[in-house]
C-alpha cells in the first residue's frame, strides 16, 4: 500500500539520510533498511522511512523487463501475421 | 440544497476556495445580493458613461507572513490588482486598504510590509488611496489580516463566461510556484534549488495580452486558491464547454513537482499569486501567446488546454497514458495517508 | 541527482506505454473469454491507475477491479470512534490526512475538530513524535495503513517515543484478505496484482502458499504507470496460459523474502488479530494489535475511551444504503450504489470509500470511469 517515493541519497548522518527526490530534499529515516545505505545510493522512501535500497543495476533491469514483454509480444505479433498469411493460402487453394 | 443541510459550523475548507467555499458563498451570502455580486466573477462590474467600473476586494491571513519570493503585503496589493486586471481594468485608480492587528505586533515588520505593499503598488502602477486600521487583543486575531479593494475603469468587461469550443487556454508560466513555496516553510521542507513564491501585480502583462488579441480574448482568470483546476472549473461551468487538458504540457518547476508528488497533492490544485490563464480563439493565440512572452513574468507561457464542445461543464485531463476527470478542489490541500 | 538516471526512476515514457498498451489488448483478445476479471489490493494501485487515467486505455473486456486496498477505507468504524472519543475526551489527536474525515458511527475527527477538539494532520510518525515534544500534554498517534506503514510505526516504537506519546493502532494486514476475497461467494477473481510496496517489506514468497491453495495468478507491481501494464500483461499471460505462479515484476524493490531487518521488527512490537474491516466480514490476522510489552505506550490500554456517548448519536439513515462493503470486495462497483454521485460524493460522504483519496468512490467520481470526449 502507498506510494513510497524513490530517492538519490546525497549523505548519510548515522541513522539518518538526506535525500535528494528530483530537487526536494528530505530526511529519511534507515532503521528498516535492510542493507547498508551510503551516499551515491537509491532509496525507496515510504513516510520518511527507507524500506529499500533500489541496486542500481535493477533500474536498467526494469528497463530490460519491459522490453522483454515488448518483444514477446511483437514476436506473438509476428506469429500471428504468419498465422494468418497461411490461412489466407489455404483458403485460396482450397477455393 | 436547503441551508439546513450544509455543516453546523464553518470549517477550514469553507476558505479553501474550492466546492465547499463557492456553496457556502451560494447559500449564505448571496441571499438578498444584488446581481453584480451574483455573477461571481473576480470582480463586480459596474456600467458608468464612458465604460465600466470594475471593483474588487480580497482578504488575506496568509502564514508565514513572510516567505521565500514575497510578503503579505506584496501578496494583498498583487491580488486585488490581478483580480481587477483579468476583467480587463490594467490600470487601476487606486486600492484601499484594512489591516487588523493583533496586539503584540512588531512594528518593525509592520514597516516592513508596509514598504512591500508600497512596492507592489509602485510596480502596478497605482497607490493606496484610503485605509483603515484596528486593533484586536493579543490571541483574539492571529498576527495580521489584511483587506484590500480596488477600483480600475475598462471599455470591455472579460467573464470567464465567454469561452467557445475551439478556444485554447494559455497559463503564463510554470504553475504550483506560489502554494509549494508557503507549504515548504510551513513544513519546512528543503529543496536543492529553494522553491519561491511568484507572486507579482500582473497587469502589465495583461494590458501586454490585450493589445495583442482584443476581442478574441474570450475570458482571463488567475488561478489563486484551488490552482488552475479551479479556474477550468469555473470557466468551462459558466461557459457551458468542455476542456481538455494536455498535461504534458503544463510546465511545472522539477521541484514543485518533486515536493508536489512527495506530499500526495496534483500541481493543477496548488494556488499561485503571479500567473494568468487566458483563453483566446485560436486564430488570435500566436500573437497573445508571443506578447505574454514578451514580459518578464510571462516567459514560461504556453498552451496548456482548448475547449470542446462535447460534455460541456466537464474538465479532462489527458495525461498521455489515457484520459480522466479532473475533479474540483475542495478543502485544504493535505498530505496524504500512506 | 544524475540526471539520466533520474528520469529512468520514472518509468513513465510513453512510447513504451502504447506498446504495452497494444500488448495487454492482444493478450486479453486471445484469452477468449468476456469478461477477464482480475483485482488488485492497493489504494496506491488505484491512485496510480486513476491519475494516469489508464482505464481509459485498457480493453474493454479486462476489468481491473480494486479490491480492500485501501487502509482508510477499511477502516472500521468503531475504530474511528475511539479516535473521536479520544479527541472529544480533550486528548490531542496526530492523524493521517486521509483519515481526518472519514466517518465513525456519527463523526469523524473533522467533525471533531470543528467543535474545537486538537487534531494535527502528520504526514509520518517523525512528525508525531515532533508535535509530542511540542507540549507536555498527551499525544495519541491514530497508526493506520498496512504492513508498509505500519512497519514505520513499529521503527519508531523500537528506537524510543516521547512519553507523552502513544499509539493508537488500527493498523491492517493484507495477504488474509485476499483469501477472504477469493472465497466469496461470487467472486470471479482469475488473478492478482498484489502491492509493490507491501511486498518489498513481505517478500513475494508468501503468496506461494496462496497461489497453490486458490489456483489463480499473483503478479507483484510497482507504481509507475509502465510498471502497471507490464504487470497486467503479465498476468493476463499467465491467466491465457494456464499457469498458477507468483511472479515478480517489481524486482528493483521486491526479493522473495523480503526485508527481513523491517519484518523482524514489525512481529517485535505488533502481533496479528482477527477484526471486522469496514463492510467486510471478519478477516483472521488481518488486524495488528501492540503487544504486551508495548502496553505503556497502548492508547487502548492507557486512557479509557468513552464510546457511549457516540452510539447515542444514531449513525445517518444513508449509511444503511451504503455498499462500500460489496465494492471493496470487488462484487459491485461505485455505480451500483444508489447513493454514488448523488448523496455520496466527497463534500458529504456517507462510506468511507469516498472520504479517502484511495477509495474506490472517491476515485471514480473523481477521475472517471472512462471518457467519452473526443479522441485525440
Amino acid at each position: 500500500m502507498c506510494l513510497g517515493v524513490p530517492g538519490f541519497v546525497v549523505e548519510v548522518d548515522g541513522n539518518i539520510a538526506l535525500v535528494d527526490f528530483f530537487g526536494a530534499y528530505r530526511h529519511v529515516r534507515l532503521e528498516l533498511v535492510d542493507q547498508p545505505v551510503s551516499a551515491g545510493d537509491y532509496i525507496l522512501n515510504h513516510v520518511g522511512y527507507a524500506i529499500r535500497r533500489i541496486p542500481e543495476a535493477d533500474i536498467e533491469g526494469t528497463l530490460a523487463m519491459y522490453r522483454q514483454l515488448l518483444r514477446e509480444a511483437d514476436d506473438d505479433l509476428m506469429a500471428a501475421d504468419v498465422r494468418a498469411e497461411l490461412k489466407a493460402t489455404a483458403e485460396r487453394h482450397d477455393a | 440544497m436547503p441551508v439546513a443541510a450544509l455543516n453546523r459550523h464553518v470549517a477550514m475548507k469553507h476558505g479553501a476556495g474550492g466546492r465547499s467555499m463557492r456553496r457556502l458563498i451560494e447559500e449564505v451570502f448571496m441571499r438578498g445580493a444584488g446581481s453584480d455580486a451574483a455573477a461571481m466573477d473576480d470582480g463586480a462590474a459596474i456600467r458608468l458613461s464612458g465604460g465600466w467600473l470594475i471593483v474588487s476586494t480580497d482578504s488575506h491571513v496568509i502564514h508565514p507572513l513572510v516567505f521565500p519570493g514575497g510578503d503579505i503585503g506584496r501578496l494583498a496589493v498583487a491580488g486585488t490588482v490581478n483580480d481587477l486586471a483579468m476583467m480587463g481594468a490594467t490600470e487601476p485608480l487606486g486600492l484601499t486598504c484594512g489591516v487588523i492587528l493583533e496586539e503584540g505586533f512588531p512594528i518593525d515588520e509592520l514597516v516592513r510590509l508596509q514598504a512591500s505593499m508600497v512596492a507592489a503598488c509602485e510596480e502596478a502602477g497605482t497607490t493606496i488611496v484610503a485605509g483603515d486600521t484596528k486593533v484586536m487583543r493579543r490571541a483574539e486575531v492571529d498576527g495580521i489580516i489584511i483587506n484590500t479593494a480596488g477600483i480600475g475603469m475598462t471599455h470591455r468587461v472579460i467573464r470567464d463566461s465567454g469561452l467557445v469550443p475551439g478556444d485554447v487556454l494559455i497559463v503564463s508560466g510554470t504553475l504550483g510556484d506560489h502554494g509549494m513555496a508557503v507549504m515548504a516553510a510551513r513544513h519546512k521542507l528543503e529543496f536543492r534549488d529553494e522553491l519561491r513564491s511568484d507572486v507579482a501585480p500582473l497587469n502589465g502583462l495583461i494590458r501586454l495580452a490585450l493589445a495583442a488579441g482584443g476581442p478574441w480574448i474570450h475570458a482571463m482568470k488567475d488561478p489563486t486558491r484551488g490552482g488552475l483546476a479551479s479556474v477550468l472549473h469555473e470557466m468551462a461551468d459558466r461557459s457551458k464547454v468542455g476542456i481538455v487538458v494536455d498535461e504534458p504540457s503544463v510546465p511545472v518547476r522539477p521541484q514543485v513537482r518533486a515536493a508536489a508528488e512527495l506530499l500526495g497533492i496534483d500541481p493543477l490544485f496548488i494556488a499561485n499569486e503571479g500567473k494568468a490563464v487566458i483563453a483566446v480563439a485560436p486564430t488570435a493565440a500566436d500573437a497573445v501567446l508571443a506578447a505574454v512572452r514578451s514580459h518578464p513574468y510571462g516567459r514560461d507561457a504556453v498552451i496548456v488546454a482548448r475547449c470542446v464542445a462535447e460534455a460541456p461543464g466537464t474538465v479532462v485531463v489527458d495525461t498521455g497514458f489515457g484520459r480522466r476527470f479532473l475533479s474540483e478542489p475542495d478543502g485544504e490541500l493535505l498530505p496524504r495517508i500512506c | 541527482m544524475p540526471d539520466a538516471a533520474l528520469r529512468e526512476l520514472k518509468f513513465r515514457d510513453r512510447g513504451r506505454g502504447e506498446g504495452l498498451s497494444a500488448a495487454l489488448a492482444r493478450t486479453v483478445a486471445e484469452i477468449g473469454r468476456a469478461p477477464v476479471s482480475v483485482m488488485h489490493v492497493c489504494g496506491s494501485h488505484e491512485q496510480a491507475i486513476a491519475r494516469f487515467g489508464l482505464r481509459s486505455g485498457f480493453p474493454r473486456d479486462l476489468h481491473v477491479i480494486m479490491g480492500p486496498g485501501c487502509p482508510v477505507c477499511i477502516t472500521d468504524q468503531p475504530e474511528v470512534d475511539e479516535a473521536v472519543a479520544l479527541a472529544r475526551q480533550g486528548i490531542r489527536i496526530a492523524t493521517y490526512g486521509d483519515m481526518l474525515r472519514v466517518p465513525g458511527t456519527s463523526a469523524s475527527l473533522a467533525d471533531a475538530q470543528a467543535e474545537g477538539a486538537r487534531v494535527d494532520v502528520v504526514y509520518g510518525i517523525d512528525q508525531a513524535i515532533a508535535t509530542a515534544r511540542t507540549s507536555p500534554d498527551p499525544l495519541v498517534f491514530f497508526a493506520t495503513g498496512f504492513e508498509t506503514t505500519a512497519v514505520t510505526t513499529a521503527a519508531a516504537a523500537l528506537a524510543g517515543l516521547p512519553p507523552n506519546l502513544f499509539i493508537l493502532s488500527a493498523h491492517k494486514y493484507i495477504p488474509p484478505v485476499m483469501e477472504i476475497v477469493c472465497e466469496m461467494p461470487g467472486s470471479r477473481i482469475e488473478g492478482f496484482i498484489a502491492a509493490g510496496h507491501a511486498a518489498t517489506i513481505t517478500g513475494w514468497g508468501i503468496f506461494e502458499a496462496f497461489v497453490a491453495r486458490h489456483g489463480v495468478p499473483v503478479v507483484i507491481a510497482g507504481f509507475e504507470p509502465l510498471d502497471i501494464l507490464a504487470a497486467l500483461v503479465r498476468l493476463t499471460e499467465l491467466i491465457r496460459d494456464g499457469r498458477r505462479t507468483v511472479e515478480n515484476m517489481f524486482p528493483r524493490c521486491v526479493t522473495r523474502e523480503g526485508n527481513l531487518v523491517a519484518q523482524r521488527q514489525l512481529w517485535q512490537v505488533f502481533a496479528p488479530a482477527g477484526g471486522r474491516w469496514r463492510g467486510i466480514a471478519h478477516v483472521p490476522n488481518g488486524n495488528l494489535r501492540l503487544r504486551d510489552a508495548w502496553a505503556h505506550l497502548d492508547a487502548r490500554r492507557q486512557f479509557a475511551i468513552d464510546l457511549a456517548r457516540l452510539w447515542d448519536e444514531a449513525p445517518s439513515a444513508l449509511s444503511a444504503q451504503c455498499v462500500c462493503g460489496e465494492i471493496m470486495s470487488g462484487l459491485k462497483t461505485p455505480s451500483d450504489c444508489p447513493l454514488f454521485g448523488a448523496e455520496c460524493v466527497p463534500d458529504t460522504p456517507v462510506g468511507a470509500c469516498m472520504v479517502s483519496t484511495e477509495g474506490t468512490c472517491r476515485i471514480w467520481r473523481e477521475y472517471g470511469e472512462q471518457t467519452c470526449l473526443s479522441q485525440r
